[in-house]
């Protein structure tokens, strides 16, 4: 008798016809082979509504045993278009869709988009601005990894951090809705500027918050660092060593717990963060523990960052002075002919950029965030792309998975940081 | 300006239109600057002469140069290997339609990291010859996005171990949607995707096949996928001409 296959199928198949049955029958014990343990495979679908999984992605395991043979990833269940939507909007237009992708940093794809445009229209926003902006970009930094802390300490079977984190992700949450009215749609920037400038006291309030937040930090590594179990559930799991990250195209958190020192606020610095004192934490075994403890450190950094910035934060105009851009103040419009018709402009026609194009990128939360806007002379863009940080990283689950155990398929995800909305998009 | 403007809605509808037409007075932003300000440019017109078509520089310090589409493999690997140029990192690859006609722009964005450079390549393909070759033997990070161009696009990449669609689903009959020909809400009407969107089976989302040895995914122009797209309730431009312009196979358009 010839060695007994068994072939699984995810779903019906149609070759096989609707009434297809195994070979049933009795059959002796002496008529088997030996048993052969691993020549059954098992497919196991993950999601896309599984709470581990993120978001609605969907992971498709073929199982030796417990041991993972391949993973197929599956994702667009979120696919919203929001590239294609911008190309039918003007360029202000554009900014309430950036936020819409990664809602965990909202205010780190506000402005890496503006930043795009300005750059490729050639304007240099004040300096309150840029310091504003790099507030609120280490702000969201934050919040975004005190999210997937909560998650990550779910995934390893630890509830108590993710109150912790949510604890301050809520202050955040309320210093967004101070400045810009809402608690994750902020759409704060502006092209050569933001909504509004920052209301009164919100920069002491976010200085209290900086503040307190180490000590969570230190409870919740007091509960996860040196926990047995957390140890055990990520030191060695879902290791990738430095070239092979860096071909996988890993950046952020990811590529520097593999120990390559790629930072673009250090590599390709922007708004003055050359000036900043901070330093970035380098992993050294690219495996799912490094990547904890280097998103651990650069939430204290971050903290650093912010209080330089609100020590250096200085007075001035929060908006550039360029008609171009920026509305004219009322008085002038109601005084001024030449302020009335860029009024006039502005709000009918929206911002002409002139033709031409950039591929501006910033270090945000999950890695490398790039905004490549085309512009020909109009007043929407011809293209707008996003570099999706998650969805680069997602590309590489397969080979992180591939070989380990299914129950580190969970962690290796949870340590990607992925977010579907961006993925998606 | 033109003297009317379209109303929203109408905009919409049509797609978004070719300013160029109407802004031709406007100042470009290709800065002329010399091409010696890139150690790049300049070694890789030494090295490949004619298949560097030319080089721009973007927003101040962005440098880009428009490759052969034949010879792209070639260039990129000699990008990322030679000792000089190190462009390790592939941060991104995408592209980009102008609308009326225009070639396709493939882009790829590299940076080195260890020499802290960049450049943008640019590989124009003719909307009659969406072809080129991938670049996943040299970074594996192209695997997806190359995926997605495919997917927006209608882009092929010769020997891509995996090119299917990857953000609309592998049943999705309408295009390529970041497409400028691709109207906003689709080719189909409203009622017809409707109509689909019931009719999708589970093995649209569960594909067996995924997992079998001769695994092929059929490619199926909109045309082909059984029922003609039911009359709209605005007139869509329906002549043949226009169909083959549509189409998804990039052979059957030649």
């Amino acid at each position: 008798m010839s060695k007994r296959t068994v072939e699984y199928e995810v779903s019906r198949t149609p070759e096989l016809g609707m009434d297809f049955r195994p070979a049933q029958g009795p059959v002796s014990p002496s008529d088997l082979d030996d048993p052969i343990l691993n020549a059954e495979k098992m497919l196991i679908n993950v999601g896309p509504q599984h709470p581990a999984t993120h978001g609605v992605l969907r992971l498709v395991l073929e199982l030796d045993g417990e041991t993972v043979v391949r993973c197929l990833p599956h994702i667009g269940y979120l696919h919203s278009s929001f590239e294609k939507l911008g190309e039918y909007r003007t360029w202000n237009q554009v900014i309430p869709l950036t936020d819409r992708m990664d809602y965990l940093a909202p205010l780190i794809y506000n402005c890496a988009y503006a930043m795009a445009v300005e750059k490729m229209m050639g304007i240099e926003v004040t300096e309150r601005c840029k310091v504003t902006r790099v507030i609120m970009m280490e702000m969201d930094r934050i919040f975004s990894h005190l999210l997937w802390l909560g998650t990550w300490a779910i995934d390893v079977g630890a509830f108590t951090p993710f109150l912790y984190a949510f604890q301050q992700r809520e202050k955040v949450y309320e210093l967004h809705e101070a400045y810009t009215g809402a608690r994750i749609t902020t759409s704060a920037t502006r092209i050569g500027g933001m909504m509004s400038d920052m209301p009164e006291g919100w920069a002491e309030g976010v200085r209290q918050w900086t503040n307190q937040l180490p000590r969570t930090l230190d409870e919740v590594e007091s509960l996860l660092t040196h926990n047995a179990i957390h140890i055990g559930r990520t030191q060695g799991v879902g290791a990738i060593g430095p070239e092979e990250a860096v071909n996988y195209g890993l950046s952020g958190p990811n590529l520097r717990a593999s120990g390559v020192p790629y930072d673009l606020r250090k590599d390709r610095p922007y708004y003055d963060y050359e000036t900043y004192e901070f330093d970035v934490p380098i992993g050294e075994h690219g495996d799912c523990y490094d990547r904890y403890l280097v998103r651990i450190e650069e939430m204290r950094q971050s903290c650093r960052i912010i209080h330089q910035a609100l020590d250096r934060l200085p007075d001035g105009p929060m908006n550039v002075d360029d008609p171009r851009v920026i509305l004219p103040s009322k008085t002038d419009l109601m005084n001024d002919m030449e302020s009335m018709i860029h009024h006039f402009k502005l709000v009918m026609e929206g911002v002409q950029a002139p033709p031409g194009e950039s591929h501006f990128s910033i270090e945000g939360s999950k890695g490398e965030l790039g905004m490549y806007v085309v512009s020909d002379g109009g007043s929407k863009p011809v293209r707008w792309r996003i570099r999706p940080p998650s969805f680069v990283n997602l590309a590489a689950i397969p080979h992180l998975v591939e070989g380990g155990l299914l129950a580190d398929v969970i962690m290796v995800n949870a340590s990607l940081d992925i977010v579907l909305g961006e993925i998606d998009r | 300006m033109s003297d009317e403007r379209p109303s929203g809605f109408k905009e919409v509808e049509e797609g978004p239109t070719a300013s160029d037409d109407t802004h031709e007075d406007r100042p470009t932003a290709v800065d002329v600057v010399d091409e010696q300000s890139h150690p790049t440019v300049t070694a890789a017109r030494t090295r490949f002469g004619d298949a560097i078509f030319r080089h721009e520089v973007m927003a101040g310090d962005e440098h880009v140069i428009f490759v052969d589409p034949e010879r792209n493999y070639e260039i990129l690997e000699w990008l990322k290997d030679d000792p000089d140029q190190l462009y390790n990192f592939l941060s991104d690859v995408t592209a980009v339609d102008y609308g009326s006609g225009r070639p396709i722009q493939v882009v790829y964005q590299l940076y080195s990291i260890p020499l802290r450079h960049s450049i943008r390549v640019k590989a124009e393909l003719p909307l009659s010859h969406l072809e080129i070759d991938s670049v996943v033997p040299l970074w594996k990070a192209a695997n997806w996005l190359e995926r997605e161009v495919y997917d927006m696009f209608g882009v092929t990449f010769r020997n891509h171990p995996d090119l299917r669609r990857i953000l609309m689903p592998e049943v999705y009959a309408e295009g390529h949607p970041l497409r400028k020909d691709f109207p906003l809400r689709g080719r189909f009407s409203r009622a017809e995707q409707t109509r689909r969107a019931l009719a999708q089976a589970p093995e649209d989302y569960y594909i067996a096949k995924d997992f079998g040895p001769g695994r092929e995914f059929q490619k199926v122009g909109w045309q082909e996928l059984g029922a003609e797209p039911e009359p709209a309730a605005t007139p869509e431009p329906e002549d043949p001409a226009d169909e083959s312009e549509h189409s998804t196979d990039p052979d059957e358009r030649a």
